[in-house]
């Protein structure tokens, strides 16, 4: 991508930014997050359809976030986490600009979060085809069906934690899973522990998913846990409202209403 | 004991499979689900994945499995009972499909196991544990195993290796161990005697990429080295690498309890966690991914061949396979050994 290059040359130079995070050809047919710092690097820069990994990951990365402001090629799905993750107060404009990369593939660049929240909040979440069947498939099932088919699923998880090291909302310094004083979550790869971890997972990234699939492509199970999270954007959608990260950080699921539906909670 | 060499007709696998069930063996055997395949207690022989390079997990889980229970306990009035894991439990395994870098992984693995501390558990397992060896007739560009002594028809760690004498050929057996030996017994008619010798042009060419001597020589004077961070910045520090490889023998132990009864369980961890160094205090003395992804590398080229003689590594490229951010060990350790300190 000419454009990128260029303008992650530029920025560099102009010391604008410390480090730039995009892709590079990786080895096999595999692309990969770059992290260029020289501006030499910056040739090194690609972007086609296989440059799928959400790089929002990285930005709250303390290796990353240490060497100073950064710059970030980012899709669709990598913008829309940097607004949920401005709304949580982990990026702000004095840490981080972004470079998007419209669904057309053309370099966009931002002034300020704003800019990209405007951007971003044109383009609905859509679920994909493909899982939107399967989610129907499991809502048809009997509560029986569908429990024999999430212990199934789960059953080959060993707890490798890929996917919530790639999603970029997966950022808590110490996650509930590594508590054992008390301990929440049964630490084992067993059935209760595998069901009890990625229920909670899913419970804990209702309204902050942005549905990017980054947890289910760094599965090297190939776990479809995404099926997980992808449910909650449906219900959530449904009991309270269409959803889209936003500056506001009117978080869905922390936000109380006086006028809430939900009487019991009044 | 001297390898015996047998011929094994094509169709007499799925025989010598009935045998073994009718002679109430479990048979672990790889098994494919959503693209991914990992070793599973099988029935029956067409439920078996075929074709795969190397399977998606190692078969480590049949020693060392990911959750193991060591013990019992339940609190009373009269104090604290605790009950051991019963070893006369673990029952007689074939591990059916294993690949030589597989397979190989095995001995080190044990020299772990058996370093100060003999592991009873582990050590019980293994000896329950008939491995069935398969040659490799394909490689792709992720393995290496003849860069750290191994090779696709190595037959280290496998009691029988089966090689596949041409795409729809027979296979030839090479019976190793005692253990072997006595599942020819039970079907003495499918091994047929042979004269055939040289398996060599049935196993896939695969060239040495580095020498793991010299890495191992290198890593001495590099664990200052700037290449630590530069591989591990995209490094996510999780468990995938650690988990897949057949040689990674860390754990956590955790109790697991409800009420005043519960059980002590030895679970997988990783190096790569930035958990997994934190003192009591707080302390992290491995509190950047560079220092894991370098104990990584060390532990296996450099601390491994010290005190326990052995390498780490089989070249098997599981952990490159599973890596969701393309950290490839093979690309890694070339550039180790370029790189000048
Ligand atoms: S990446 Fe896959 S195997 Fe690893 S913890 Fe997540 S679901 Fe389990
Ligand atoms: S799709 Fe997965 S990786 Fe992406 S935000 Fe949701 S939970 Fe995180
Ligand atoms: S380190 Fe990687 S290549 Fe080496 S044995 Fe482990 S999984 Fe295989
Ligand atoms: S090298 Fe890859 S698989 Fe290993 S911890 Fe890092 S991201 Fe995970």
């Amino acid at each position: 991508m000419v454009d990128l290059i260029k303008r992650a040359k530029e920025l560099l130079e102009s010391s604008a930014v410390k480090v730039v995070i995009g892709y590079e050809q990786g080895t096999g047919n595999k692309t990969r997050a770059l992290f260029v710092e020289k501006t030499e690097d910056a040739d090194k820069l690609i972007f086609d359809s296989r440059c799928i990994q959400n790089l929002a990951a990285y930005v709250t990365k303390k290796e990353v976030k240490e060497k100073g402001k950064m710059a970030i090629a980012a899709t669709l799905p990598v913008m829309r986490s940097i607004i949920q993750l401005a709304s949580e107060f982990q990026v702000n404009d004095n840490n981080l600009l972004v470079l998007g990369i419209t669904p057309e593939s053309n370099l966009i660049e931002f002034a300020n979060l704003v800019e990209v929240e405007t951007f971003v909040h044109q383009y609905q979440i859509e679920i994909d085809a493909r899982n939107k069947e399967m989610l129907d498939k499991l809502a048809k099932m009997t509560s029986a069906e569908r429990w024999k088919f999430w212990v199934d699923e789960l059953a080959p998880c060993f707890k490798c934690y890929a996917c919530r090291a790639a999603c970029p909302m997966c950022y808590c310094s110490r996650c509930t899973v590594d508590f054992n004083q008390p301990q929440w979550i049964p630490v084992p790869s067993t059935e209760l522990g595998n069901l009890e971890w990625h229920i909670m997972r899913a419970m804990h990234l209702t309204g902050r998913c942005i549905d990017c699939d980054a947890c289910y492509n760094a599965c090297p199970l190939s776990i479809p846990i995404n099926l997980l999270t992808k449910r909650m954007l449906v219900d959530a959608k449904e009991h309270f409202g269409n959803y889209q990260p936003s500056l506001k950080g009117d978080n869905l699921m922390s936000t109380y209403k006086p006028d809430d539906k939900e009487n019991f909670i009044q | 004991m001297n390898i015996d060499k047998r011929l094994v007709r094509k169709d007499s696998l799925e025989k010598l499979f009935d045998i073994l069930k009718r002679n109430s063996k479990t048979i672990y055997a790889p098994f494919t689900k959503n693209g991914k395949s990992t070793f599973r207690d099988t029935e029956s022989f067409g439920a078996i994945s075929t074709g795969y390079i190397q399977t998606t997990e190692s078969a480590k889980d049949i020693a060392f499995p990911r959750t193991e229970k060591l013990l019992d306990f339940s609190k009373s009035k009269e104090g604290m009972s605790v009950k051991g894991t019963d070893l006369n439990d673990i029952p007689d395994v074939i591990l059916w499909g294993v690949r030589p870098c597989d397979a190989s992984g095995i001995g080190e693995l044990s020299s772990i196991f058996n370093w100060d501390y003999k592991d009873e558990i582990y050590i019980n397992r293994l000896s329950k544990v008939t491995v069935f060896g398969f040659s490799c007739s394909k490689s792709d560009e992720y393995c290496f195993c003849t860069s750290v002594g191994g090779n696709p028809g190595n037959t280290a760690g496998s009691d029988i290796l089966f090689t596949l004498l041409g795409e729809e050929g027979d296979y030839l057996a090479e019976i190793i161990t005692e253990k072997g030996l006595a599942v020819v017994d039970l079907a003495q008619n499918l091994f047929e005697k042979t004269d055939i010798s040289g398996k060599e042009k049935f196993l896939a060419e695969l060239p040495v990429k580095f020498s793991h001597e010299d890495i191992r020589l290198k890593l001495d004077k590099f664990f200052e080295s700037k290449e630590w961070i530069e591989q591990s910045l995209r490094c996510l520090g999780c468990g995938a690498c650690a988990y897949v490889c057949p040689t990674c023998a860390c754990f956590d132990i955790q109790d697991e309890a409800h009420g005043k009864k519960g059980s002590r369980v030895r679970c997988w961890d990783s190096c790569g966690f930035s958990h997994f160094t934190v003192h009591t205090s707080g302390y992290n003395p491995r509190n950047v991914q560079s220092a894991r992804w370098r104990q990584r590398i060390m532990h296996k080229f450099s601390y491994m061949p010290e005190r326990l003689s052995v390498y780490g590594c089989t070249g098997c490229g599981r952990c490159s396979r599973a890596c969701p951010v393309d950290m490839n060990i093979l690309e890694h350790l070339i550039s180790i050994q370029e790189v000048t300190v």
